[in-house]
């Protein structure tokens, strides 16, 4: 882990109607960090994800990544600072390839999104498909470029959901619920991709399967009720006494 | 290299039409390539970017009257007229774009039919301007670098070479990395976002570029007919180019295309029986919807693939159909 700040979270509020889902959150993130986030269901977990990425706005407090605030910024610029999300469910260009969908975020990045008079392919925009061809052989996808998101299972549609994350080049990147729904293979599989990620890549990572969380997370939030119930190392949330009785009440972690 | 094999076999197709046709069919061709222009604009929003607009005739008719008016009264030069009616059409869509694109879907396609109604109210009322109901007559033939297009087949080779000039325009915009950003868009704007994408720009740029180029096809349309009915920017023009569209085979090249050229044929046999053509354009539409959604352009990939495995792979299964360039 690195000492550098690069998130701050400063009394954060979400109303929606009459309803506070969340309620002045405070949280600072560090450069390297793998932080679990658990809760019971409708703790207000994605709702503070939507808020980081510029999905919804808070309704108080504010955010400020790399020492700028951000509060209020749309999503699109969010992604281009470095933040990135996966989402709990999938989400993806269903209809189109598991290239296209890569290409849509790398071209992006090379800076040719709105060239409009030049027809895109792999002679006209070489290094682009290079990227995008060497990103689907390190994500084992290679020989299945062309077939199309929808005909995937949905176990590597959660894989892609990543994939099309890190290929943004964040620093910080939120995954809710990554493992959600997969078979126990493919949590093992995701789970040791997660492992492999650079480890300057800050990691936020909300996830009901505690054996996942516990195994990445080096610092644990847990979220009750739209507030901070606890901050702290996997061992202290582990031991601890409230965290036990509201979340894992049912199942205890040894 | 294929592509420039097709562009020149269309290019030559199109010069010997004149000596292969009669001059009605060349009139009908004209037709179909004004309309194929028009149906091609506007697919730039509903095939390609996912927004159904159902007020497109405003760019047709804003095109149209501009190139008749300047015509009348300033110069019938080819360049001027073109040229004011691609400005205005702009400008119109500039408008038009801000406020609709605030909205989504079926508030979309509610709010373009306000505003192309409201833009044909405009030209209705206008009378000292645009003729009022009586549309705008008397228009004289354009000229181009001092030669009077003056017969049937200069104005077919000027559309004709047009159309071709906007097919390529349009043919790159779509496979350029702007116009995979727009079928993105369509598929998932939500994810477009996350991935970085200020959308609304991308949305913005096509529905003024589909706006351009219905321009075009309005004031090709005055050279052509020389005379503009307030009904050609009327709703129902909007919902026969949006049929066009659909029928065709919305987000290709060739369906739309296809599109107007079935309409517009359909329009001339029919008509000389019935005057019932909105029925039957309904009928027709109907007919699409319901047994060929993906469009006349769909249909024929489908039997030309059919065709295809029965004589070459009689047996295997096409799994593997997939290319790998
Ligand atoms: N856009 C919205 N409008 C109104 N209420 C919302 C909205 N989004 C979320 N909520 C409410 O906020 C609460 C928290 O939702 P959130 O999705 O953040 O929970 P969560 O902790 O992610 O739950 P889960 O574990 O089930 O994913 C829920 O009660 C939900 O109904
Ligand atoms: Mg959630």
């Amino acid at each position: 882990m690195y000492e550098e700040t690069i998130l701050e979270v400063n009394a954060i509020n979400k109303r929606f109607g009459g309803l506070e889902i969340l309620k002045e959150v405070s949280f600072d993130v560090s450069r390297g960090e793998r932080i679990g986030i658990i809760g019971p269901n409708g703790a207000g977990k994605t709702t503070f994800f939507n808020l980081l990425t510029g999905d919804l706005t808070p309704t108080q407090g504010t955010i400020a990544f790399h020492g700028k605030h951000i509060t209020n910024e749309p999503n699109y610029k969010r992604t281009r600072r470095g933040i990135a999300r996966t989402f709990q469910k999938n989400n993806l260009l269903e209809k189109l390839s598991i290239f296209e969908n890569l290409l849509l975020v790398l071209q992006r990045k090379h800076g040719i999104k709105s060239t409009w008079f030049k027809v895109r392919n792999n002679r006209s925009y070489r290094a682009l498909y290079e990227e995008a061809e060497a990103l689907l052989e390190t994500w084992g996808l290679h020989g299945r470029r062309n077939t199309k998101v929808e005909n995937l299972s949905y176990g590597e549609q959660r894989q892609i959901e990543i994939m099309l994350g890190v290929a943004t080049d964040p620093s910080v990147l939120l995954l809710d619920e990554p493992t959600a729904g997969m078979s126990q293979s493919e949590t093992d599989y995701i789970v040791e991709l997660l492992k492999n990620l650079p480890e300057a890549l800050t990691l936020m990572i909300i996830e009901h399967d505690l054996d996942v969380i516990f195994g990445l997370s080096d610092r644990m939030l847990v979220l009750y009720n739209g507030h901070v119930l606890a901050d702290d190392t996997p061992e202290a949330i582990r031991d601890n006494q409230q965290v036990n009785e509201i979340y894992m009440g049912k199942a205890r972690v040894v | 290299m294929k592509i420039y094999l097709k562009f020149s076999t269309a290019l030559l197709l199109f010069a010997a039409s004149p000596f292969i046709l009669t001059s009605f069919h060349i009139n009908l061709l004209t037709e179909i390539l004004i309309f194929g222009i028009f149906a091609l604009s506007l697919n730039v929003i509903v095939g390609y970017t996912g927004l159904v607009s159902l007020g497109h005739a405003a760019f047709f008719g804003a095109g149209a009257y501009t190139a008749g008016i300047i015509a009348q009264n300033i110069s019938a030069n080819l360049l001027f007229t073109l040229g004011g009616a691609v400005l205005l059409s702009v400008i119109l869509a500039c408008i038009i774009g801000l406020f609709c694109l605030k909205v989504s879907g079926f508030y979309f396609l509610m709010l373009t039919l306000a505003f192309s109604q409201m833009v044909y109210s405009f030209v209705y009322q206008s009378t000292g301007w645009t003729g009022g109901s009586n549309g705008l007559s008397g228009i004289p033939n354009p000229i181009l670098f001092g030669w009077e297009l003056s017969n049937t087949v200069w104005v077919f080779y000027v559309v004709a070479s047009l159309f071709l000039v906007v097919y390529a325009i349009l043919g790159i915009i779509t496979e350029s990395p702007f116009g995979k950003v727009l079928v993105g868009i369509k598929e998932n704007e939500k994810r477009l976002k996350s991935m970085g994408y200020h959308t609304n720009i991308y949305k913005y740029a096509a529905f003024v570029i589909s706006g351009i180029f219905g321009g075009v096809a309005g004031a090709l349309y005055t050279y052509f007919n020389g005379f503009i009915a307030p009904s050609d920017i009327y709703w129902t023009m909007s919902g026969t180019v949006l049929i066009m569209v659909l029928i065709g085979g919305a987000g290709t090249m060739l369906g739309p295309v296809l599109g107007a050229a079935l309409i517009v044929l359909l329009e001339t046999i029919v008509s000389t029986y019935t005057n019932m053509w909105m029925m039957i354009l309904g009928a027709v539409f109907i007919i699409f919807v319901i047994f060929f959604p993906s469009g006349i352009y769909g249909i024929s990939k489908d039997i030309f693939k059919g065709i295809q495995n029965h004589t070459v792979r009689p047996k295997v299964k096409n799994i593997s159909n997939e290319k790998v360039s």
